[in-house]
């Protein structure tokens, strides 16, 4: 075998140092201090930035003031997945961003870290603040325990609605538990917050069924009052190259899954790594993959950094880990060697008069002893298909402000309609979706 | 959730948090926006007699910064109201009629003389308003024309204009205290005697907030010149808990209603107050600070720890604390705490050591090791328990004050051996 591909090429304890947490929760001390110095703005641009617009500077008035179950309220009742988000948001392209401290000391509030110290401090104390509303009589079948399942079906219960969620895997959580990088989301963090969602009553979970093989859209819409539809994008995009499918070539998000769910010294990490794409998902693969013991992991992007999907701090995030980030080259050929992976080969790019993104011709080729992919995911609609399928567009299922797709009673949100792919934007589609479920049931 | 109705001097709002007469209850556009935001009272701007009306300086606050936090302490060198009577008269009519819930109490500021009195309680009275407060407080201006602290340095004219007032209205009357006094119990004192229905306090404390050093003037500076202001904030609770707990635990006035005014920022400066005896509180500061909306944590902050505490309604621990706050000479002699700093959490900046070495009793020693680690431990046998280390340390909980088992018995100064009084 030529690939350069073992596991446990670090001691466990290394390892596990290397997965200790990015960012460590803040003191009681620190806690004080930084909430001390949000100026509680009015108008907040804070607020308007967070795509559930949690009133920001009142929650983090109330950790200043000592009342901290009643901060973890308030984020919570904007957004259920406030304690994951608080962990995982790219609070330096929402909240922090546009914090007014960033122009009067150069310093956003750390509004994320406050946010999880609220939640933690509230789920370390086991308070449970909602219960199911009265009775409706509705039911609504979610499919997909994802962020916008979990968090449709949490609104709906507080109206009262009873909700059976359909969950293909044989866990809830979706991207949370599958998909984010290890050493964002430590423990069972995101158990705790799928069982304190459910924890309110009046959702029936149902797991290891899958849409289109199990059971199908005209069956829920038979059985139930409305469907709401988070499938996430089910599908991975493919590089299009010779020998793609060769022993070493990894679907990013798989990998990924893998190293949230398995003992991290069992996994196969090769020598020479490299990681194609500029998203928060290639980032996540190429810091994991180096913290697992890969010798060197190149990241290779066709555009320029500013045009990367990932954040200039995730950017930073992978540079300070040792990752060694290239632009402006796309994935032309992979070579092997005996049948095994051995190179790949990288047209440069440039653009054109127009714009547009073009080869120059001119080739180089990287060692390569294993290949992620992680050039983004699409919606697999099929599991739709029926007499009646929601209209999709741009390979996302079209819905209206409300969440509403072409069918009348059906909902859909998350990554598989059309919006930033992240937890937080999950979330609001799925409780924006719940609200109009329920205005639609109430009056029709 | 807890039930945070109050009820004072026959006076029921939802909450116990009203707005202090002051300028965000100047006119019906302000304490209508308070309303809507959720305040459970408000105690209107103080009205004057009817006539030519109150004139007011431009450039009014002046404001005590404290390591880099804003309006710690702040004044003011505004007078009562400067809208005429009549136009303040209508508006509170409206705003009672349409939020009968809310308290709507009405501040008063008339010469000394009980025609003035009468003319004004009557006029008051047709707007429909739950009660009257008696400003015997305002430190500038209208004390130099006879009025507020000019009256409230006096106990004879306090309880004088509370008779009259008692005498002419049926309104349950609130007479709010100046703290400018030596002693806040003989003020209180006069105004239960005059029949006063409640008192509130502390109105605000003479005070020059600042010296502006390139034009040699105070601030606020009025065209190069200033004079004292009313003085009020975080700055000032301390001494308004002082004032109210004297009035609490007064054998004369102890069942006189209280409506606690000073430094209420939080839900729980509001706690400590209702803890102290207050039936009300009244904020200022800390709306003039923010605006209206902190009225959400104060009433979400006030539920989440009666909750905790287990406490239903405002009755649960009103006054719990009185029976707590004695005189200097029945405090236990024999008590003993001393320092402990936890190692594990100590950062070792050396203030424990430094305040206690140069200012205190030299009960904690410092070293170091060879790799620069300093250490601070605590002499036991030096510690006196007098709290410095534990106040000044960054660290919260690092240093603990704990009680030491002596086995002694309770003595108080009057029964020990080395009081000469004895």
């Amino acid at each position: 075998m030529n690939a350069d591909i073992r596991c446990a090429r670090l001691d466990p304890e290394e390892i596990s140092r290397n997965f200790s947490e990015l960012h460590t929760p803040l003191t009681e001390l620190q806690a004080i201090q930084e909430s001390a110095r949000c100026l509680f703005c009015h108008d907040a641009p804070c607020i308007e930035a967070c795509p559930t617009g949690i009133d920001i500077p009142g929650f983090i008035r109330k950790i200043a003031s000592g009342n901290i179950t009643g901060a973890a309220k308030t984020i919570l009742s904007e957004n259920i997945m406030g304690n994951t988000c608080g962990n995982v948001c790219p609070v330096e392209e929402l909240c922090e961003q546009v914090c007014v401290k960033n122009t009067s000391e150069e310093k956003p509030v750390v509004i994320g870290q406050l946010q999880r110290y609220a939640t933690d401090f509230m789920f370390e104390r086991g308070i449970q603040p909602y219960e199911a509303g009265p009775e409706t009589g509705k039911s609504i079948a979610v499919v997909g325990a994802g962020p916008a399942g979990l968090s449709c079906a949490h609104r709906l219960s507080m109206f009262g609605h009873s909700v059976t969620i359909f969950e293909s895997r044989n866990e809830p959580g979706g991207l949370n538990e599958y998909g984010l990088a290890a050493y964002k989301m430590l423990d069972d963090r995101a158990a705790r917050e799928v069982a304190f969602i459910l924890d309110i009553g009046g959702i029936n979970m149902v797991t290891g069924k899958t849409l289109g093989e199990d059971f199908d859209l005209a069956e829920l819409r038979r059985d139930y009052d409305a469907v709401f539809i988070g499938l996430g994008q089910n599908a991975v995009n493919a590089l299009g190259i010779e020998n793609e499918a060769v022993d070493g070539v990894y679907n990013a998000v798989e990998f990924i899954e893998l190293i949230r769910q398995e003992d991290l010294s069992t996994l196969p990490v090769g020598r020479q790594v490299v990681v194609i794409g500029g998203g928060n998902t290639a980032i996540d693969m190429a810091v994991q993959i180096k913290k697992l013991g890969a010798e060197s992991v190149t990241m290779v992007y066709r555009r320029g950094l500013d045009e990367m999907g990932a954040t200039e701090y995730e950017q930073q995030v992978a540079q300070t880990n040792g990752v060694l980030i290239r632009t402006h080259a796309r994935p032309h050929r992979i070579l092997t060697r005996d049948d095994q992976l051995n190179a790949i080969e990288f047209e440069y790019t440039e653009k054109d008069a127009n714009g547009r993104l073009t080869g120059t011709g001119e080739i180089f080729a990287l060692p390569v002893d294993q290949l992620f992919k992680a050039i983004g995911q699409a919606l697999d609609a099929t599991p739709l298909d029926g007499d009646e399928k929601p209209e999709t567009s741009h390979g996302r299922i079209k819905v209206n402000e409300c969440q509403r797709s072409s069918l009348p009673d059906v909902w859909a949100g998350g990554d598989c309609t059309a919006g930033k792919d992240l937890t937080v934007t999950a979330v609001q589609d799925g409780k924006i979706a719940a609200i109009s479920i329920n205005e639609t049931l109430n009056h029709g | 959730m807890a039930d945070l109705s109050c009820k004072i001097a026959g006076v029921s709002s939802p909450n116990p948090f009203w707005l202090a007469s002051a300028p965000p209850t100047d006119k019906r556009y302000n304490v209508e926006r308070a309303f809507e935001a959720g305040w459970g009272g408000v105690v209107w701007k103080t009205l004057g007699e009817d006539g030519p009306p109150i004139v007011n300086v431009s450039s009014r606050y002046g404001s005590v910064d404290f390591s880099g936090q804003r309006m710690m302490g702040f004044n003011n060198i505004e007078l009562i109201t400067d809208r005429p009577l009549q136009i303040n008269l209508d508006e509170i009519t409206a705003v009672k009629k349409a939020w009968p819930d809310r308290a709507l109490v009405v501040s008063l500021m008339v010469p000394c003389n009980e025609q003035a009195w009468k003319d004004i309680l009557k006029k008051v009275e047709q707007t429909g308003c739950d009660g009257v407060e008696l400003n015997f407080g305002c430190p500038h201006g209208m004390s130099e024309r006879g009025m507020g602290a000019a009256v409230g340095q006096v106990p004879e004219y306090i309880q004088e204009v509370t008779e009259w007032c008692k005498i002419h209205t049926d309104l349950p009357v609130f007479v709010k205290l100046t703290p400018n006094i030596s002693d806040i119990r003989r003020p209180a004192r006069a105004a239960f005697d005059g029949g006063a229905d409640a008192v509130s306090l502390i109105n605000t404390i003479n005070s020059i907030v600042s010296i502006d050093l390139d034009i040699m003037a105070p601030t606020p500076t009025v065209a190069g010149k200033g004079v004292h202001g009313g003085y009020c904030g975080p700055a000032v609770k301390p001494i308004a808990l002082s004032m109210v707990s004297e009035i609490a635990r007064d054998p004369h006035t102890r069942n006189l209603p209280i409506s606690g005014i000073g430094g209420i920022g939080d839900w729980r400066d509001a706690a400590e107050y209702i803890s102290l005896g207050c039936g009300s509180v009244q904020v200022c500061t800390a709306a003039m600070r923010y605006g209206f909306r902190i009225i959400d944590d104060l009433v979400d902050g006030l539920n989440n720890w009666m909750d905790e505490k287990g406490y239903t309604t405002l009755e649960d621990f009103r006054g719990a604390a009185i029976p707590n706050v004695t005189d200097w000479q029945y405090l236990d002699l024999n008590y003993k705490t001393i320092a402990a700093i936890d190692q594990e959490t100590c950062i070792e900046c050396g203030l424990c050591h430094i305040t206690c070495e140069d200012t205190s009793h030299q009960a904690i020693s410092a070293s170091k090791d060879e790799n620069g680690k300093r250490t601070y431990t605590v002499i036991d046998e030096e510690c006196v328990g007098c709290n410095l280390c534990y106040l000044v340390c960054p660290v919260p909980k690092c240093i603990s004050m704990n009680e030491v088992d002596n086995g002694l018995p309770y003595l108080n100064w009057t029964e020990h051996p080395n009081n000469p009084m004895k």
